[in-house]
């Protein structure tokens, strides 16, 4: 059955179901929303996840062929839970790994390895079938060497390499809505009028679930922050430079237009 | 041989009088007539080794075993009312005249013509514009001319158009098809019934016919180009339908209805009036089509990442400007202190991304506006001694060179304007010999091809 996780993973200051608005182009209020039909459209849900690895330098127990050891993963960006939405990952690695095609079914979806070699990770990422019957692919060059070649290698402080991104849903099933309703890993949207959602139920028993979070995670010191105000102030103040210089631009152009005026051949 | 050859006696003449012999044989052989040497020789010189048609096969016969005779004899054809005996010639054979109606007969068909009673002429077939004479006469020919209304027309005594006649005999067909009928479901399939006449709907049918068939080639133009032009509108609107943009007014008056009215009768909407709307909404459209389609593609995919769909977007909004704005774009990105691909790419920072890459755009765009309006007042400013020709991107090439070559020209005191772009045309153009009066060629640092007469 579908593996709910609700109560217990709701964590009062989890931002995530804040509700981003909707561009008006998405919600068509007419819309029929037959209950026979299983798909909600012109509704999205976004799961930000962050992806990347973490290299553990060996130091002293490096050899040739094993100098790091080394940890890709796809996380939720605030830890929580992606196995709601997750049903596997694949990663694929470099040919010369035994059997380089590595199936992950349970959170945390992460894979750990020993090797010396930098190459491009291929992770798909399998939903479950209410959620999306097509797989998605993120892309992530395993990085082992700090980018100050310079420095010191140590062994306490790993090298790690993380980018975000959110998976977009569109076409959504009721069942799935209704799933996630109040999952802080997902960010729900404001539903078009008229449609409501049946009530999630609980049907595991808490303590059997598998903490699928990584909010404990071992790795968890090291993981990167990504906040969205930062760069929302660096867009902004761009933004208002270019519209000054577009307003100073106009003004001009209006400007030579009425000198020109004056000039122009009959 | 030997021994000829000891005794001195010349070798056998046979051969010399041979090779004589054959060769004139072979001459002859070689010579083809009809065709030439050369050409014949294509074919592999000789003549074929068979031959592709058996001349023995043609003209031959199978021996018949019948005796077979043509005679000259009567005829008569069930064709024909009265007994009229006419002759031919016959193939006989073995004496025995061969039997049977003439052999063209089957094809004398005719239209069965329904014919009514007085009696179901007064109960059914009763109209206030024809007179039951009339119809009388209608059938008449129809019977005489198998339905050819063209002929019935015009062999009819009052004068009646072709539509109206054809009404009055499908009408008058069928009601008596359905009076006679047994039950109303019986006659139903019958064509008759099933699709009666329409006249309204047949004049003005034929009278577009005619209309399209009479049309002069300036008038087939115009209509093509307002039938493109409401095609492109339409498509444009779809888009635009799609993205669902409540801010931008989609004109709903422009579109298929002047379509419909320029193939009209006589009266066509002047493709001035289509296309000056249409070129207006066509830019802003365009972009938001381009917007929409995007959008639409990215619903399609049903699971996306935020990076993917910012980068659809930015090539989306992008599509219209060369690789050098889009780098320009980019630079201005980095000048500003902005990430070219978001750090946190959020849906709201992918937003405000996006705007602002379409913002960049516009300045540029801005910029290059005023650049062009400068230059041309600058041309004006300057006046145009035979530089009437002169386009403003020739004034602007003469504007952004000006800086480079005022320590040239200044000293002739001349416009620098003029000068330079002469000086432009001369070194464009190599092999041109140049029409400008007098250049001195000394202040000029670059080489110029320049002939001793401009001096």
């Amino acid at each position: 059955m579908i593996d709910t996780s609700l109560s217990k993973k709701k964590d009062p200051d989890q931002p995530e179901i804040s509700l981003p608005t909707l561009k008006s182009q998405r919600t068509k209020m007419g819309k029929s929303e037959d209950s026979e039909k299983k798909k909600i459209k012109d509704v999205e849900i976004s799961v930000p996840i962050v992806y990347g690895n973490a290299a553990f330098w060996l130091g002293k127990k490096a050899s040739e062929y094993q100098s790091h050891r080394w940890t890709v993963y796809v996380r939720g960006a605030t830890n929580e839970d992606l196995s709601v939405v997750v049903k596997r990952a694949v990663f694929q690695l470099h040919s010369s790994f035994n059997n380089p095609t590595r199936v992950v079914e349970s959170a945390p979806f992460e894979l750990s390895e020993s090797g010396w070699g930098e190459f491009e990770i291929a992770i798909t990422l399998f939903f479950h079938n209410d959620v999306c019957e097509k797989p998605l692919n993120l892309y992530h060059h395993l990085k082992l060497y700090p980018e100050d070649e310079s420095g010191p290698m140590s062994t306490k402080k790993p090298v790690v390499v993380e980018s975000y991104d959110e998976v977009v849903f569109t076409e959504l099933s009721e069942s799935f809505l209704a799933r996630v309703q109040n999952h802080p890993a997902v960010t729900f949207p404001r539903l078009p009028a008229g449609v409501t959602l049946p009530p999630s139920v609980s049907t595991e028993d808490e303590s059997k679930k598998k903490r699928g979070d990584t909010k404990d995670h071992p790795l968890s010191q090291w993981f990167l922050n990504f906040s969205e105000a930062d760069e929302l102030l660096q867009l902004a103040a761009a933004r208002q430079q270019v519209q000054a210089h577009i307003a100073k631009l106009r003004r001009q152009i209006s400007l030579t237009d009425g000198q020109n005026q004056q000039f122009k051949p009959l | 041989m030997d021994a000829k050859d000891i005794l001195g006696l010349p070798k056998t003449p046979l051969p010399i009088p041979q090779e004589k012999k054959s060769r004139p044989q072979k001459d002859s052989q070689r010579k083809p007539d009809g065709i030439s040497r050369e050409v014949y020789a294509l074919t592999g010189g000789v003549a074929p080794l068979m031959p592709s048609i058996d001349v023995s096969q043609l003209k031959r016969r199978p021996p018949s075993d019948e005796k077979i005779t043509w005679q000259w004899l009567p005829f008569t054809s069930s064709a024909r009312k009265d007994d009229l005996q006419l002759y031919h010639w016959v193939r006989v054979v073995n004496g025995v005249p061969p039997t049977g109606d003439y052999s063209f007969a089957k094809y004398n068909k005719s239209v069965d013509v329904i014919r009514y009673t007085d009696e179901e002429y007064e109960k059914y077939l009763t109209d206030p514009k024809w007179t039951k004479e009339e119809t009388d006469q209608l059938f008449d020919l129809c019977e005489r001319f198998d339905l050819r209304f063209i002929i019935i027309a015009d062999r009819f005594p009052t004068h009646r158009t072709v539509e109206e006649l054809k009404d009055r005999y499908y009408s008058v067909s069928r009601a008596i098809l359905v009076a006679r009928a047994p039950s109303p479901g019986e006659v139903a399939g019958h064509p008759l019934v099933k699709e009666p006449y329409n006249v309204t709907q047949e004049t003005e049918r034929k009278r577009a016919l005619s209309m399209v068939l009479s049309q002069t080639k300036h008038q087939e133009r115009k209509d093509a180009e307002v039938l493109a032009e409401a095609k492109r509108i339409d498509e444009s609107r779809m888009a635009a339908r799609a993205a669902e943009e409540p801010d931008l007014p989609v004109p709903s008056d422009v579109g298929p209805e002047s379509a419909e009215g320029a193939v009209g009768p006589g009266d066509t909407i002047s493709p001035a009036n289509v296309q000056a709307p249409a070129a207006a909404i066509a830019p802003s459209t365009s972009v938001i089509a381009d917007n929409a389609s995007t959008l639409a593609s990215l619903r399609m995919l049903r699971v996306y990442l935020r990076t993917y769909a910012l980068e659809q977007m930015v090539q989306a909004a992008s599509s219209s400007a060369g690789l050098r704005t889009i780098k320009r774009v980019e630079q201005t990105l980095q000048d500003l202190g902005v990430n070219l691909k978001p750090k946190v790419p959020t849906k709201a920072v992918c937003a405000e991304h996006l705007e602002l890459r379409k913002e960049i755009l516009t300045l540029l765009n801005l910029q290059k506006q005023l650049q062009y309006k400068e230059a041309e007042g600058s041309s004006f400013r300057d006046g145009s001694y035979g530089d009437m020709p002169g386009t403003a991107k020739r004034s602007q090439r003469a504007a952004d060179q000006d800086r480079t070559f005022v320590p040239d020209t200044i000293s002739f005191g001349v416009i620098p304007g003029d000068r330079v772009v002469k000086r432009e045309q001369k070194r464009k153009g190599p092999g041109r010999t140049s029409e400008t009066p007098s250049s001195p060629a000394g202040a000029h640092k670059r080489p110029r091809k320049m002939k001793a007469s401009d001096l």
